[in-house]
């Protein structure tokens, strides 16, 4: 077993949690933590699969790939923090 | 060779794009720059028609930058008739939101201001994703297009600001990007297996176990995007709370990114084989009776067509198995043309169902023939959408069905054949429950309101919803325009 396939059986592992964190968890946080977790888990299996052995350099394109997804998920993640303070804040106040 | 003249296809994905920065920019001016941008992008697509219609299939090479490397833009016949059908769409609803965001500030949610001033920055980001995948030739591109979307159609979906609309949203928000993540990573796997995104790549790509994984893994992501059965659990509540507007685009143009995505696959891979297609199938069957029975039993107006949304994806997935993997080069055009005639329908009927709210007061169903006020345009909209949604002819819907299980007759699939009937009768019952509350007035006890002279807020809807049903007579052009360029190789 060489050292990329371990880090690609761990990326897909962190993957897991976060479906399970997804699909499971009942706190918007907690789910939205989970979603990020989904997204390094994901960007674990493509950097450690375009890993070459030491003469030749590791493939690019996987990593522009992981970059962009980084990209798109901070993006996302703002979103949805920005739409769980509003509800946040709208659910205290009329309980209020 | 270098060229100066402006693209007509990049101009359909950059004149959104600005159209949104410029309106973001001027709030004040948003519906103006926005009904102009759209008008822009229609006459670039016109542009792009024209080329399509003279060379079959278009490719540019943004940059210089041709495939693998590059990103290539490619259009052909099926991207076409949705670059089209979204032009369309986008144009009515647009009309429809200057009136719908009119008038002053609702019980509850965003004040109309804000709402009009953040429609239109949306409405064109949304328009920019869903042009940048009609147009995309490779994987990659068709992700990062999608999160255009998702991104968009979440603001979209909580524009209303109320609570059960931010629940919705953040439900629908966590679907898609569960979706885009599964999409991501069959994209990841696809290139390592291939080593190759574009579609002209993947053509030539031999099938493996490995590779139909990460083609399975990208299918269940579309599915979720898709909102097919069992996977549309955020969709019924993300479009029924949505204003008026908002669920109009997003039922009849974001959920048929995911599909459109689908069909290219089904025409550049090498395809997971017969269990998948069969499996997609009986998922459609899932949702088409599943949406079917919850339409029959929604309180509201706008919750029913949102069920019948679920209902009519099903279908669309239906149309896709009908024939198996023999079939498919022919099935895709059946689901290409229910596509078509889900998106017109149903712009009509959500903008209908708003106008009838917005009228009545209230969209609960079990009450809508005691109302004084009878928003006659808006109803007639609405009754006319149905006829197309639940297939009757000449109705561009009946088209649809009537090539759907001509399909399934000719490779003897009856099965798929009585899933079709079921769905049809269900979708008669659900939208008779609305129907019967528009005609009964007998139950008014109060007299019945002076008639409120017509409103230039009924045009988009009844215009879609007419031509949800006039396009049947026109359905020959329309296949003839799908088939430019050959999307799937085979000559009809």
């Amino acid at each position: 077993m060489t050292e990329a396939t371990i880090y690609g059986l761990a990326g897909l592992a962190v993957f897991g949690l976060g479906l399970m964190g997804v699909l499971g968890a009942a706190d918007r946080l907690r789910r939205l933590v989970a979603l990020n977790l989904c997204a390094g888990g994901a960007a674990m299996v493509l950097v450690a699969s375009s890993w070459r052995p030491p003469p030749a350099a590791p493939d690019p394109v996987p990593h522009a790939l992981v970059i962009t997804g980084i990209v798109v998920m901070v993006s996302a993640t703002a979103v949805a923090l920005a739409l769980i303070r509003r509800l946040y804040s709208l659910e205290t106040d009329t309980d209020a | 060779m270098p060229e100066f003249a402006p693209d007509p296809m990049t101009l359909a994905i950059l004149l959104p794009l600005f159209g949104a920065i410029a309106a973001f920019l001027a709030p004040r001016a948003a519906p103006l720059i926005g009904l102009g941008a759209v008008g822009a992008m229609a006459a670039a697509i016109a542009a792009v028609g024209h080329a399509v219609a003279q060379a079959g299939t278009v490719t540019v090479p943004l940059g210089g930058w041709g495939a693998p490397l590059g990103i290539e833009l490619r259009a052909d016949g099926l991207a076409l008739a949705m670059l089209g059908l979204t032009a369309l769409i986008a144009l009515a609803v647009g009309l429809g939101a200057l009136s719908a965001f009119a008038g002053e500030a609702p019980a509850d949610g965003q004040p109309m201001p804000r709402q009009r001033a953040f429609f239109w920055p949306l409405c064109l980001l949304l328009l920019t994703g869903m042009n940048g995948v009609y147009l995309s030739a490779d994987l990659f591109n068709l992700y990062v297009m999608l999160e255009v979307i998702s991104l968009a159609a979440v603001g979209l979906a909580v524009l209303g600001g109320t609570v059960a609309a931010l629940r919705a949203g953040l439900a629908y928000m966590y679907a898609s990007l569960l979706g885009a993540l599964m999409v991501l990573l069959g994209v990841g796997f696809v290139y390592l297996q291939t080593g190759r995104l574009d579609f002209a790549g993947l053509a030539g790509a031999q099938g493996s176990p490995a590779l139909s994984a990460a083609f399975a893994l990208m299918l269940v992501g579309l599915a979720l995007k898709a909102a097919l059965f069992p996977l549309h659990f955020w969709l019924p509540e993300a479009h029924a709370n949505a204003t008026a507007p908002a669920s109009a685009l997003l039922s009849a143009l974001v959920v048929k990114a995911g599909l459109y995505i689908l069909l290219r696959l089904a025409e550049a891979g090498p395809f997971p084989g017969e269990a998948i297609l069969t499996l997609l199938g009986v998922l459609g069957t899932g949702a088409v009776l599943w949406g079917g029975v919850q339409a029959l039993r929604a309180e509201r107006l706008k919750l029913l067509v949102a069920w019948s949304t679920v209902a009519q994806i099903g279908l669309i997935f239906v149309a896709l198995a009908r024939a198996g993997t023999e079939g498919l080069s022919d099935s895709w055009r059946a689901a290409a043309l229910l596509i078509l005639a889900h998106a017109v329908a149903k712009a009509g009927m959500f903008l209908a169902a708003g106008r009838i709210k917005d009228v009545i007061g209230h969209d609960r169903i079990s009450e809508l023939d005691r109302s004084a006020v009878r928003p006659a345009l808006a109803q007639l909209a609405f009754a006319l959408a149905a006829i197309s949604l639940i297939g009757l002819p000449p109705s561009l819907g009946f088209i649809g069905k009537w090539s759907l299980m001509e399909g399934a007759m000719g490779a003897g699939n009856w099965h798929w054949i009585a899933v079709t009937m079921a769905g049809t009768l269900l979708s008669v019952a659900y939208f008779s429950r609305a129907l019967t509350g528009f005609l009964r007035f007998d139950r008014v006890r109060a007299p019945l309101d002076e008639h409120r002279g017509w409103a230039l807020a009924d045009a988009p809807p009844v215009v879609l919803a007419g031509l949800a049903v006039g396009l049947g007579l026109a359905a020959g052009p329309i296949l003839a325009v799908l088939d430019l360029g050959r999307p799937f190789g085979v000559t009809p």
